[in-house]
């Protein structure tokens, strides 16, 4: 080992404070960033081979009954490879020991064999066998939400007569990742599950003997799938058609894309932020280090080394640092990456995570952590070779100080001597105080950022069911039922208030641009289910013309006044111009609005109603839900406080676990900052402060000089790291904008008050470990030594 | 020892030096004229602030001259850019300096190695530290040694790589007498052994009498050169 090399070790060991300290931010940094992208790979990927092994379906269809003849003109469509007909249909379900309405749809599955498209990922038990009636495959959230599995059985209404299945097995699948209950946000899978059921069964049960009612089928290498959908659609239309769709548009593909898409968002954003910020306080850290070698490296140069030797000296000891700070967050990144990916899994289903080391990714965080580490040492080395050795070695001249703008104002009396040198000093090396507040301000933005999710996660619950859906129970009639309907659910048990509605499915057109929705009806004077404006405030349903959620109107670039095409997809199948009459705010998914009698007119049904907003007593909910439950036209009941009561749960959960890393791993970076400024203060200035203490200044007084200053830098910091915090939580919001979901930017008070908490505590540590050592001073040591 | 005869390694002519020191420019040198002979023991002979440090920076390559020039042999130290100069010092000089200037986290050993790894043909670090009189002391740090030790110890850096010329800034000036003497007979025993042609710095007259020559300077001039007929050996000298 070269004498040089020696030094480097022994350097390393003398400052083992400092570069623990920016080991550590290092390793926030790569850990962050190493995880989060290894788990978007590994679950992009795990996905891909999921949908090829069980062969999800590239295209859709609905219809209302088609006879199996039809089957074969479907096949027989150029572009489509495969193509498989089912028979599904909405259920409500009594499982033992749950009260509450839970809702299911029956999907059918070929008797002792495997669907050719779509297939099920068994995870335990067997496939429904041919000739044995009552059997069902349970989807698994399903069946562990209730504790069921092989063996067990549970009530159904199906087709307004209640049955009882077995269950006989329980399986994964493609099409219902995740298992989201139509006019509900999230999955809830205690009261909403998939249930594949044998299919002569279903036929029977349904009146479809030899029928079909939902088509799947892949599409051969090539074809359009705009083709194939409009033939679909033509063959269809005759049997009730509702419009064929791609893969891109079935529920549960979209969902997954759209979560897939946010986390994209957060996954790259975050960690790119986080190791930015690594960077950048790595960077400043290390020019600050060698610039205080300036006389031994004017020493090297007096006895000969050339300054490429001296710099890949010094650039050797910061690599040593950063690389093990990005070895370990590599290490760190990949395990936290791995119980992430775990996480994740329970809430996607996939079969199994394909969950490997991506090398890019590391090999990306470390060659960035490298280079701005090297970029800070070829400046701060730069900046001391272009000294002659001669001056080098020789002291830096004494500093020139002048009185700052406020004592040249004339208010110097005010501030004693000790206060005038933190000014004077902040003033002079204000380039250098600008760069430790930013640093200090990073660490805080990027709390801020890491809380704001929470806020703005609560805005919406409280907009979306505080607000705009105040009913207590949603309940779906299997079809358009007559507005009789409604003063039959009034005399239910419990019921206080019911407001109708009506969905009817369609297609908007603008110019080029369309999108395929359903149009809510709702009463104009709707007291339970209402739309908001930004304000969150009610608005009225206008008599004429369509509503449009804020997200639709920019997808569709259409604004109010401006004029669409509605194409009616059931019944009469109309089309006509409507005119965009308002915008409402909706943060979760994307729809239009209109009042009810003028939506009923558009499709040509007289006065029906889809459905019925409830709401009551909450004491006669039990026999409310019984009652629903054993009405044969009621398809589903959705009960919406156990639904946001689940959704919070499951939402608080993960967002704990992420909250608390990224706080720990920002205060990690504050303390990185803080800690190493103050250190190299220290040694900048030990000389002047040991004089003070000779002088007979306390040792509190000289603290005071020093961390008073860092006081001044964190206490600016903070405001501009909210600032900072707020305008990336601005940023990630719009990186996460999503047809699903719709962040608005919302930072409560109390995220900000922590942010500034933990970088204070973060300061005050470093703080208290910078005290010890001032107090250790050596006083003679260090006035013996040269000026 | 002296002699117009004698090879002459440096030769000087009109070198002036202007410092900018933050707001103040200082002319350190005004225009020196000098001649420096194989093996010679010279020293520069003035008050603080009379150049003598800036003239010796600029023969050993540390700085350059703002105006005039320098030959090493035949070398122009005046026109060299900083990769000549450093496989000058690299190859050629040998500094000591008053404060030192160890690397404190490298035993005494190791700072002699430091110097030695890079150099053509060196004394091994123990044969330098042995010149001095510091064989037993090879494992110890700056921090564990005497000012008179550590001097000893750069006085062994700069002599390892057997340069061509030594050159030294107030070498004894942190020490006291005792321990300065003990610096100086190291120095005079490389320039006797090792035939060094030796420079020293000092504004303390009584140490001049060791030279062969004494170079006087003030106020960035010199004043007159002269032969000293009665060379006295380091270890009559006291001040």
């Amino acid at each position: 080992m070269t004498a040089l090399d020696r030094k480097l070790l022994r350097d390393l060991w003398g400052m083992r404070g400092q570069a623990i300290a920016i080991l550590f931010v290092v390793l926030a940094g790569v850990a962050t960033y190493v995880s989060m992208r290894s788990v978007f790979a590994a679950l992009q990927r795990s996905l891909d081979q999921y949908y090829q092994e069980y062969r999800f379906a590239d295209g859709f269809a609905s219809v209302r009954r088609a006879p199996g003849q039809v089957r074969a003109r479907l096949a027989a469509v150029p572009g489509i490879a495969r193509l498989e007909t089912r028979v599904t249909a909405p259920v409500t379900l009594e499982v033992r020991g749950f009260d509450e309405p839970v809702s299911g749809l029956l999907v059918s599955v070929p008797e002792g064999a495997q669907p050719d498209l779509n297939r099920l990922a068994l995870r335990a038990g067997r496939l429904v066998q041919a000739g044995r009636e009552a059997e069902v495959v349970l989807n698994e959230t399903f069946a562990e939400a209730h504790g069921l599995g092989p063996g067990d059985q549970l009530t159904a209404t199906v087709n307004g007569r209640r049955r009882v299945l077995t269950v006989v097995g329980v399986a994964l699948n493609p099409e219902h990742l995740l298992q989201i209950q139509p006019g509900s946000l999230f999955p809830d899978p205690e009261r909403y599950g998939v249930i594949w059921m044998g299919r002569s069964t279903l036929e029977a049960a349904y009146d479809m003997t030899g029928a079909f009612n939902d088509v799947a089928f892949t599409l051969a290498p090539g074809a359009s799938l705009a083709e194939v959908l409009q033939r679909v659609d033509l063959i269809l239309a005759p049997y009730g058609g509702q419009g064929a769709i791609g893969r891109r548009d079935q529920p549960s593909h979209f969902a997954i894309t759209e979560e897939f898409r946010s986390l994209e968002g957060t996954s790259t954003m975050l960690p790119a932020i986080f190791l930015a910020v690594a960077a950048f306080l790595l960077n400043i850290v290390v020019s600050r280090l060698i610039a205080l070698q300036r006389e031994q490296i004017g020493v090297l140069k007096a006895f000969g080394y050339g300054n490429l030797s001296i710099g890949a000296h010094y650039a050797k000891l910061v690599l040593v640092i950063a690389l093990s700070g990005a070895a370990l967050g590599t290490a760190l990144g990949l395990w936290l990456g791995g119980l992430l990916g775990e996480m994740y899994l329970t809430y996607y289903r996939l079969p199994t995570l394909d969950y490997a080391i991506d090398v890019p990714i590391v090999v990306t965080a470390i060659l960035l952590t490298a280079g701005a580490s090297l970029l800070g040492v070829l400046q701060a080395v730069r900046r001391a070779v272009r000294l002659s050795p001669a001056i080098a070695m020789r002291a830096a001249p004494p500093p020139t100080y002048r009185a700052t703008a406020l004592e040249r104002l004339g208010l110097q009396r005010l501030f004693d001597q000790p206060t005038r040198m933190i000014m004077r000093n902040l003033e002079r090396q204000w380039a250098r105080a600008l760069l430790t507040v930013v640093g200090i301000a990073s660490s805080c933005a990027i709390l801020v950022m890491g809380l704001f999710f929470s806020d703005s996660f609560d805005f919406i619950l409280h907009a979306q069911y505080g607000v705009a859906q105040r009913e207590d129970l949603a309940v779906t009639f299997i079809e358009p039922t007559s507005t009789a309907a409604l003063y039959e659910l009034a005399s239910l048990p419990g019921v206080q208030h019911v407001e109708p509605f009506r969905a009817v499915p369609v297609r908007l057109r603008y110019q080029h641009r369309r999108y395929d929705t359903a149009v809510q009806g709702l009463p104009e004077d709707a007291y339970l289910h209402r739309i908001i404006d930004r304000e969150l405030l009610p608005i009225t349903v206008p008599a004429e013309g369509l509503v449009l959620t804020e997200r639709l109107a920019q997808v569709l670039a259409v604004g109010v006044g401006d004029e669409l095409t509605v194409e009616v997809r059931e019944g009469s199948r109309r089309t006509r111009p409507i005119t965009v009459t308002a915008l409402t705010s909706q943060f979760v998914g994307m729809a239009a609005y209109m009042e009810l009698t003028a939506l009923n007119r558009l499709a040509g049904s007289g006065q029906a109603v889809s459905g019925a907003y409830l709401m009551g007593d909450l004491r006669a909910e039990r026999a409310l839900t019984r009652a629903l439950q054993q009405r044969p036209r009621v398809a589903s009941i959705i009960s919406q406080d156990r639904a946001i009561a689940a959704v919070m749960e499951s939402i608080e959960r993960s967002m704990l676990a992420f909250t608390y890393i990224l706080s720990l791993f920002a205060a990690v970076i504050a303390f990185g900052v803080i800690y190493n400024s103050a250190r190299i203060a220290l040694s900048e200035r030990d000389r002047e402060l040991a004089s003070l203490r000779v002088l007979g200044f306390t040792r509190g007084e000289i603290a005071y000089i020093l961390l008073g200053e860092m006081a001044v830098l964190t206490l600016l910091a903070i405001p501009l790291g909210m600032a900072l915090g707020a305008l990336a939580a601005a940023g990630l919001v719009a990186s996460l904008q999503t047809d699903m979901y719709q962040f608005p930017l919302v930072l409560a008070r109390g995220t900000f008050g922590l942010a500034a908490s933990i970088v204070l505590g973060a300061g005050l540590v470093s703080a208290l470990i910078v005290r010890r050592r001032l107090d250790r001073l050596d006083l003679v040591g260090v006035l013996k030594t040269r000026e | 020892m002296t002699g117009v005869a004698a090879e002459i390694v440096f030769r000087a002519r009109g070198v002036t030096k202007v410092y900018e020191m933050g707001e103040v420019r200082v002319h350190a040198l005004r225009g020196i004229d000098l001649e420096l002979y194989a093996g010679e023991l010279v020293v520069l002979l003035g008050a603080s602030g009379s150049g003598k440090s800036t003239l010796l920076n600029i023969l050993g390559g540390l700085d350059t001259a703002t105006a005039g020039e320098v030959l090493y042999h035949d070398q122009d130290l005046t026109r060299a850019d900083d990769d000549a100069l450093t496989r000058y010092r690299r190859h050629y000089v040998g500094f000591v300096f008053q404060f030192y200037n160890l690397i404190p986290s490298l035993t005494a050993r190791e700072n002699v190695a430091i110097v030695t790894e890079i150099a053509r043909a060196p004394l091994t670090p123990e044969e330098a530290l042995g010149l001095v009189g510091l064989g037993q002391r090879l494992d110890h740090f700056p921090a564990q040694l005497s000012g008179g030790e550590q001097q000893r110890v750069a006085i062994a850096r700069a002599i390892a790589k057997r340069p061509a010329v030594l050159l030294c800034d107030e070498p004894t000036g942190a020490l006291d007498s005792e321990t300065g003497v003990v610096v100086l007979e190291a120095l005079e025993r490389v320039n006797r052994e090792l035939g060094t042609t030796t420079a020293i710095i000092t504004h303390n007259v009584a140490q001049s009498e060791m030279a062969g020559r004494i170079v006087h300077l003030r106020d960035g001039l010199i004043t007159h050169i002269e032969q000293n007929a009665q060379r006295k050996s380091a270890h009559e000298l006291s001040w």
